[in-house]
């Protein structure tokens, strides 16, 4: 029973982790209809800024997670500026091979500033918290927390705000979007900086889980993708439902199956959800 | 006074031309109503006053003021507001973010604004905090021309109002846009119910091929025989 529940800890955590990226990657496809592949790499970047931060500029750890939070969100609407708002008039299947194509730019671009080795934001070994047996560690009551609150954030954003209200309906109907007279391409903008805040703070929190490597978000993208797809793409709050099922079910098959057999779960739940229901339980769009 | 006239408009979506030559009025305080054959151009006509046509030549002039090549965004700040026929709520979003939603670029109190709407479409007051989505066709269509009149539009621009609606909310929706006429807001619409439309404009245009055929008021319009037979169905 310890074991299971222990087990549980950890796909909450990774499901946070999870969901961070998947709600981007959602939002990503409700409001400029495609796939975003870069997402992963994305996350690394933001991962590696806050390295930078911390290591770099030794910076306080809130500070250096800040500003990397702000980093990537710069980025994240640069390379929309540069490449993907260009490219909008062409087929979505062309934004994705270009965002594959952004992918593999972002990797070999970390891979030659910090190289190719593993790196950590704290040496040292924190002593986990024990409650009745479980062990918990304080990094992931953090991410755990730390996501609950970047997930807050953003349900008041859209559930409150005016260009949160705005970005709902420009997934929901991008034409009559437009002629309402809403800002279209600020709604974009802006759907880039939230992608990039929250693909960061993903990037951070499996640095801090884990370690930092290069592909440690390329590695990612599947269960990311499999938890948008899953809570239905296009809808954010269905991702988070979709990552913390993906989280949970990665965790969980380590009870019956090697732990190198993680990411095959996430891809076989994400073809019986494509086969069963491609719209995702929540009834989004398909892709 | 002119509102929103276009003078002899060419184009279409890309391909061949659709629009061949038309021309159209709306002045103020009336209602204009377009019919015609399937394929006549009238949607397209429509589109194009909005800015949502390609348009090869000709010009669409507001208050006499150029607005031929602005986009749609623009072209509701000075006050023209259309309907879609098709896809025109925010499903997901609530009837009153709708609203909210058509009154996107006004950043002062538009509070009373939803009033009036509620006051002409009592339905929506009760389903304020519904999603829009799963509202009846008729009341989607109350929706969508409430998120239309949240900007006080001096034109508003229907595109087949009562398409698929009920013969009990064809007679609501005709009825509601006077009252909004009466309030002082033109109105051009295309419609497909012909007779019930012509019977409450002002003036009506008959297209065909994408060009003016016959132009009168809406009774000349209908106690005209060569019209009657060819275009009301005898």
């Amino acid at each position: 029973m310890i074991d299971f529940l222990q087990i549980v800890i950890y796909g909450i955590v990774l499901g946070s982790i999870i969901a961070l990226g998947a709600i981007g990657v959602s939002l990503i496809f409700g409001i400029l209809r495609f796939a975003h592949f870069a997402h992963g790499d994305l996350m690394t970047l933001g991962a590696y800024f806050a390295l930078a931060g911390v290591a770099g500029m030794s910076l306080p750890m809130f500070a250096a997670f800040g500003l990397a939070l702000g980093a990537t969100a710069l980025v994240a609407v640069g390379i929309d500026r540069a490449l993907y708002s260009r490219l909008q008039q062409v087929s979505p299947i062309i934004l994705l091979i270009s965002s594959v194509g952004v992918a593999l730019m972002l990797r070999s671009l970390i891979q030659m500033i910090w190289g190719p080795d593993n790196e950590i934001y704290q040496s040292g070994i924190s002593m986990p918290w024990t409650f009745a047996g479980l062990r918990i560690q304080p990094t992931q009551v953090m991410i755990v927390g730390g996501a609950a609150g970047l997930m807050l954030l953003l349900h008041l954003f859209l559930q409150h705000t005016r260009f949160g209200k705005a970005m709902r309906a420009m997934s929901d109907n991008p034409d009559l979007a437009r002629l309402s007279g809403i800002n279209t391409q600020r709604v974009v903008i802006l759907t880039w900086i939230i992608a990039g805040v929250l693909a960061a703070a993903a990037g951070i929190f499996l640095g801090m889980d884990t370690r930092l490597h290069p592909i440690m978000g390329w590695k990612l993208l599947l269960p990311v993708f499999a938890a948008a797809i899953f809570g239905g793409i296009g809808k954010p709050y269905g991702a988070v439902a979709g990552a913390l099922v993906i989280g949970l079910a990665q965790e969980m098959s380590t009870l019956i199956l090697p732990a190198a057999y993680k990411p095959a779960v996430a891809f076989a739940l994400m073809v019986i959800i494509l086969v069963w229901r491609p719209t995702g339980i929540f009834g989004g769009k398909v892709l | 006074m002119t509102l929103l006239k276009a003078e002899e408009l060419y184009g279409g979506y890309g391909g061949g031309d659709i629009l061949n030559g038309v021309s159209l009025r709306v002045d103020a305080g009336e209602v204009v109503v377009i019919v015609g054959p399937n394929g006549a151009g009238k949607s397209t006509a429509m589109k194009a006053l909005f800015g949502l046509v390609n348009v090869r030549s000709g010009r669409v002039t507001f208050r006499d003021e150029e607005i031929t090549r602005l986009s749609p965004d623009r072209i509701v700040g000075r006050g023209v507001c259309y309907v879609p026929q098709e896809a025109n709520v925010f499903p997901s979003l609530t009837v009153l973010e709708n609203l909210e939603m058509g009154a996107f670029i006004r950043r002062d109190d538009y509070s009373a604004q939803i009033e009036r709407v509620f006051e002409l479409f009592p339905p929506l007051k009760e389903k304020r905090s519904q999603a829009a989505g799963t509202l009846s066709g008729g009341q989607r269509q109350m929706v969508a021309i409430g998120r239309a009149l949240m900007l006080d539009p001096k034109v508003l621009l229907l595109d087949e109002p009562t398409a698929g609606l009920s013969p009990k909310f064809i007679d609501l929706i005709f009825e509601r846009i006077q009252e909004i006429n009466a309030t002082g807001v033109s109105i051009l619409m295309v419609e497909q119910n012909a007779r019930h439309a012509l019977s409450l404009a002002d003036r009506g245009y008959v297209l065909v091929l994408g060009a003016n055929r016959y132009e009168d008021t809406g009774p000349n319009l209908l106690a005209n025989r060569e019209v009657a037979e060819m275009f009301l169905g005898g």
